[in-house]
């Protein structure tokens, strides 16, 4: 890895251009030195009398301190949810629906402000937090207002009616957009909740608090309770929840599962991902170059339904490494608020470590590896776009989750050779398949055993669109009107 | 000699894969007046290994036609509906069995119409949601009606798709082997119903664990569901339980949404 410590102007030819930076602005977002917890329409602070520091990975100062709820604070989040429920779902949907409206509105005359604070938070490039999270953030929460009130032609032959207090799990990748997804068909169907951020990325669903309060929404109605996984682990526990809705690792999604045995608790996990990215040679080879490079760079790779496994047929496959290479050898890795940033900042030092183990384990295991010669600044956690080619599908590059900008390559000769191996994996969140030949794209898609097909595109999202996994990336659909079906019960 | 005639039982076996074995531990039960196989863990890994083989043909069947077989199999069930009588409550339950598969046949080729959708995007992309069979089912059978109870929850799950693996009722496992004799007479093709008789005490835990199938239904099991949930998580299966009578949102329950994208362009 020695190539990525070289700067940028040492590997680039004599008399090249580099770009000027071109930093966001940070004033318009200010933090308070401390966020209490968001319980009954209020900020509390923690009866766990806890607190821990919230870090800009990308440069590791501290951004704020933040509560650590305990199992009484999430008791409180829950019986103030409870309280709320029963006026909340018995206000006229028209008038819930205004309220989500509100929101909507809200987060876009606010979208800069909460896009730098995502950036800041979390690590991801301004550019992707200002054109993606933010506008997708309140088309999501607009397009499950208009379904407050329109909830019984849904389900044909069924009677729709909200669940009661939803505890929602939010993972640290898209810190606002999940809560979004989270939240916005929750209050549509009537229902309250509780939801609990990532550890590592707090401060915008703590922002989010205030665009409640302005919105008008009735206290209690969302609370919002920050902490490490013990604090999820309360709230899943708790008594008085009618539904867990969890975003996130698999490994924790078994455990909710487990945890929920027994109880009548509806629940709906949407977990990890290895998606395969097929690529045909008859492919519009650029177009397909650009999906890769957006299938598994964007956010520096955290995204459960990254195109992490790129299939190859043999033919075109020499010239597409060449092509992809020089095309990584353009992405722009440093500060997330300098907009001419492709890739951010790791989100943690834990998602640093795991992502340089696998990429360790790749090597080992006899994979090639290759980083495009890039800076990568000194403070921080950093991890330079990577792509290994020579994996074999027993390797562990090939077949866990690495969450992080790293790229494996596999070969395939016939449409059947690449079925097969993309649905060699335990998960089944999404794929994508590259050609040019319309019949062939049905085809793949019918057989592939994902929830998320792309044909000829990869990571788009929609509030309109349906988004979930097969196996064990988990069950229930957020998205569409499918996603309502997670926060109603059926009289 | 009495000239009295001796009635030819019927050996009560297992189906799987389209045959009727023995257990392979050669052990019975005797229940209902007859000697019931009781499988075994061995017998249940055969019916996942049977029904995951037929998955990928019945799944990739169109719907028309699994619609078409559906109906084939309430025709064989009418013609045996004497013996199914003699193995539940009576006519009236094989009748409510009978008109409940033909109910559900008729959803083949309605259920992408009612359950899936296209997606009104905000950009230049066709984009529709289907519904797809989620895979291999194992089935939990309520203790009674032996017959339709039976068939309330193999319908909705058959009918889209998936592969099933049917712990019959403890007590009265004879409806279940009757109706693997309507269904080896059907078109469906074997391996599509597996069927097994003993315990279910044993064996749910078996098929609960089991890393190659995709949902379990819950619905007749008597016993420690919240243990059988436990064992389900650990490849996140789908834990089913029934909600209504007769509803397309049965069959949704065993059912996977897959979302595809393509963009829109000259």
């Amino acid at each position: 890895m020695g190539a990525v410590e070289k700067s940028r102007k040492d590997v680039l030819p004599a008399g090249s251009w580099d770009y000027a930076s071109s930093l966001e602005g940070r004033d318009i977002v200010s933090f308070e030195e401390r966020y209490g917890l968001f319980i009954g329409g209020e900020q509390v602070s923690p009866r766990s009398r806890s607190w821990f520091t919230t870090v800009s990975p990308s440069t590791e100062e501290p951004l704020a301190e933040v509560a650590q709820a305990g199992a009484k604070d999430v008791a409180l989040a829950v019986g103030a949810a409870q309280e709320a429920f029963a006026p909340w779902s018995s206000w006229r949907p028209a008038e819930r629906a205004k309220v989500l409206f509100r929101i909507a509105r809200i987060l876009q005359e606010r979208a800069r402000e909460l896009a730098v604070a995502e950036s800041l938070d979390g690590g991801k490039p301004i550019k992707e937090s200002r054109d993606v999270d933010l506008p997708l953030a309140a088309a999501h929460f607009f397009y499950y207002a208009g379904w407050a009130d329109k909830l019984e032609y849904a389900f044909p032959g069924r009677r729709p009616r909200p669940i009661g207090v939803a505890a929602q799990i939010v993972p640290w990748n898209f810190p606002l957009l999940m809560l979004a997804w989270k939240i916005a068909p929750a209050l549509a169907c009537g229902n309250t909740v509780v939801l609990k951020p990532a550890e590592t990325t707090p401060l915008t669903a703590l922002l989010f608090a205030d665009v409640c309060r302005q919105a008008e929404v009735p206290p209690g109605v969302v609370n919002i309770v920050t902490g490490d996984g013990s604090t999820g682990a309360h709230l899943v526990r708790s008594e008085g929840i009618g539904k867990v809705a969890f975003t996130g690792s698999t490994e924790v999604g078994k455990a909710i599962q487990r945890e929920l045995a027994g109880r009548d608790i509806s629940l709906t996990l949407e977990l990890g991902g290895k998606a395969a990215n097929i690529v045909f040679e008859d492919c519009a080879l650029d177009q397909a170059v650009e999906g890769i490079v957006n299938g598994i760079y964007f956010n520096q790779g955290h995204v459960c339904c990254a195109g992490s496994r790129l299939l190859v047929q043999e033919s075109i496959h020499d010239q597409l490494v060449r092509k992809l290479k020089r095309r990584m050898s353009t992405l722009r890795v440093g500060d997330p608020l300098d907009k001419n940033t492709d890739v951010g900042a790791i989100n943690s030092k834990a998602q640093l470590d795991r992502i340089t183990e696998l990429v360790q384990a790749g090597t080992d295991e006899g994979a090639e590896l290759y980083q495009p010669p890039c800076r990568l600044p000194e403070k921080g956690w950093w991890f330079a776009p990577t792509v290994f080619t020579n994996v074999a599908q027993s390797h562990r590059i090939a077949q866990e989750e690495i969450f992080g900008p790293v790229l494996s390559v596999l070969t395939f000769r016939t449409p059947d050779e690449a079925v097969e191996k993309a649905n060699n994996t335990m998960y089944g969140l999404s794929a994508g398949i590259w050609t040019e030949k319309g019949s062939r794209i049905l085809w793949m898609a019918d057989r592939l055993r994902a929830g998320v097909v792309w044909g000829n595109t990869f990571n788009r999202f929609d509030p309109a669109s349906p988004f979930g996994g097969y196996k064990e990336s988990g069950f229930g659909r957020e998205g569409g009107r499918h996603g309502l079906e997670a926060y109603l019960r059926f009289e | 000699m009495t000239g009295r005639r001796l009635a030819v039982r019927k050996t009560y076996k297992l189906f799987i894969g389209g045959a009727f074995p023995r257990s392979e531990s050669g052990r019975t039960l005797e229940l209902e007046g007859y000697n019931v196989a009781r499988a075994s863990r061995k017998d249940a890994r055969e019916a996942v290994v049977a029904a995951r083989k037929a998955f990928g043909g019945w799944s990739a069947a169109t719907a028309y036609n699994r619609g078409q077989v559906l109906y084939r199999l309430a025709e064989t069930m009418e013609t045996r509906a004497g013996a199914f009588a003699a193995a539940c409550t009576g006519r009236r339950e094989v009748a409510r069995a009978i008109d409940r598969v033909v109910w559900y046949a008729g959803w083949a080729d309605k259920l992408a119409q009612v359950l899936g959708s296209a997606n009104p995007v905000a950009g230049p992309y066709f984009n529709f949601t289907i519904p797809e069979p989620t895979g291999v089912v194992a089935i939990v059978a309520p203790t009674e009606p032996a017959l339709d109870g039976l068939v309330a929850r193999l319908a909705p799950a058959v009918v889209g798709g998936n592969a099933v693996v049917v712990l019959a009722s403890d007590d009265h496992p004879l409806a279940a082997i009757e109706l693997a004799e309507a269904v080896a007479t059907s078109d469906v093709p074997g391996g599509v119903v597996n069927v097994l008789t003993g315990l279910r005490s044993e064996l749910a835990p078996v098929l609960a664990a089991h890393m190659d199938v995709n949902a379990i239904d819950v619905t007749g099991a008597d016993g420690d569901v919240a243990a059988l949930e436990v064992l389900a998580a650990e490849n996140v299966k789908r834990v089913v339980r029934a909600r209504e009578d007769r509803s397309p949102w049965e069959i949704a329950s065993f059912m996977e949404l897959k979302t595809v994208w393509h963009p829109i362009g000259r």
